[in-house]
């Protein structure tokens, strides 16, 4: 089972519920947590594990070989801009490069071979109850996409089904969002009930029905603002599966990197809706 | 001399667009025969990535000695432009176009190492 925990806005508790919601199934079943918000992953501070393993991912960019015909296709079939020909020179920028092959497969002389960049590393932790495998984007690399999609390629291959897996997605709603919602069997939409955490929220509604995921929604702070969110999920007949409590003593502990669940009979309770709620659905396997 | 312009505008009353990538229009000026050509740019504009190259690409095929703008070019619009081999002149993001074709002719403006 594929849950991907996503948001819209950011700062609303993608990873504080990511990282117990992982923490908690994991005392009665087999978990792996991914931190896809791999230009910034935070899960690591909330987790007391051991770095197991470190692997460095890559992806594959053109190189010139400094022959041209200057026929100009290479630019042409670029949708990114991310190939220029002046004359007979071509001008690479390869941060705009999204590897689709097209220059290097269309250059009729072959001057573009494709080659392995390094763009970031994955990491294996292990705790004694669950894994989390987080991924870091080298600073100043743009394309968040290709390492996300690394990721979550491994963790398929390397956790099949019964393993539950978390995923705690990146913030806003474009293409590193949508590559961390593909995979999800389910999705769980974080939100503050705030004009800005609906807002937010009712985009990312926009892009899981596009992509025909199942969701539903919980609701963080739940006590600041106002009903509006609710009202809207009512409206929308969206699920609210859980609340949690705008308390000053959840956000001081979580502040200081600790789980919440352990401490908060409410929290604890708002995961028991959550997990009867996940396996109450018809998507995954019930371990 | 030919020089290229970013411009909000498609006349030499039109006010400059200090942005190189997504400016609006490019002007090419022909000190020789004082006559312009416009060029509509907005299809850099409307790139999400990599509208700095694309108009660098522009400019490059419009061979002209110099550039005029305002705020100068990003990174990648500046390796284009380098290896183009085209002067930079930045600083004259808020004059009209005629404004600016006269600072540059009076040396008012600043050169940038691209």
């Amino acid at each position: 089972m594929n849950i991907v925990i996503a948001s819209g806005k950011g700062g609303t508790g993608k990873t504080t519920l990511a990282t117990n919601l992982a923490s908690y199934l994991a005392l009665t079943h087999k978990v792996v947590l991914s931190d896809l918000d791999v230009e910034e992953p935070n899960s690591a501070l909330f987790i007391n594990g051991e770095q197991k393993q470190q692997t460095d991912k890559f992806k594959m960019i053109p190189k010139w070989n400094g022959e041209c015909t200057a026929c100009g296709i290479c630019q042409e079939v670029c949708a990114y801009n991310a190939i220029l020909q002046l004359g007979t020179h071509i001008i690479l920028h390869a941060q705009l490069c999204h590897s689709c092959y097209a220059c290097s497969e269309l250059c009729p002389i072959d001057a573009l071979p494709m080659e392995p960049v390094q763009m970031g590393v994955m990491s294996e932790i292990k705790t004694p109850v669950m894994d989390l495998i987080e991924s870091k984007l080298n600073v100043g690399e743009e394309q968040a996409v290709p390492l996300i999609k690394e990721t979550t390629e491994f963790i398929q291959a390397q956790y099949p089904d019964p393993v539950i897996k978390i995923y705690d997605a990146p913030p806003g709603t474009s293409c590193p969002v949508i590559e961390a919602v593909k995979t999800a069997d389910y999705v769980i939409l974080i939100t503050e009930p705030t004009p800005f955490g609906l807002h937010d929220m009712s985009l990312m509604v926009g892009v899981v029905r596009d992509m025909k995921k199942p969701f539903g929604v919980v609701i963080n702070r739940y006590g600041v603002g106002n009903d509006d969110v609710l009202d809207y999920c009512k409206k929308e007949n969206i699920d609210v599966i859980a609340r949690i409590p705008n308390e000053r003593e959840i956000a001081e502990t979580y502040s200081r990197g600790e789980l919440l669940f352990e401490k908060f009979p409410k929290v604890k309770s708002a995961l028991q809706n959550i997990e009867q709620h996940l396996f109450s659905l018809e998507i995954g396997v019930r371990a | 001399m030919k020089i290229v312009f970013t411009s909000k505008g498609q006349d030499l009353d039109a006010m400059m667009d200090p942005r190189f990538g997504r400016a609006e229009f490019l002007i090419l000026y022909d000190e020789e025969s004082e006559s312009h050509i416009v060029f509509d740019n907005s299809e850099s504009g409307r790139a999400a990535h990599g509208a700095g190259p694309l108009t660098a690409q522009k400019v490059y095929a419009l061979k002209p000695d110099a550039i005029v703008t305002g705020n100068g070019p990003g990174e990648k619009a500046a390796a284009t432009l380098k290896i183009a081999n085209i002067n930079m002149y930045v600083g004259a993001g808020n004059m009209a176009v005629g404004e600016a074709l006269q600072a540059f002719q009076q040396g008012k403006l600043e050169k940038i190492e691209l």
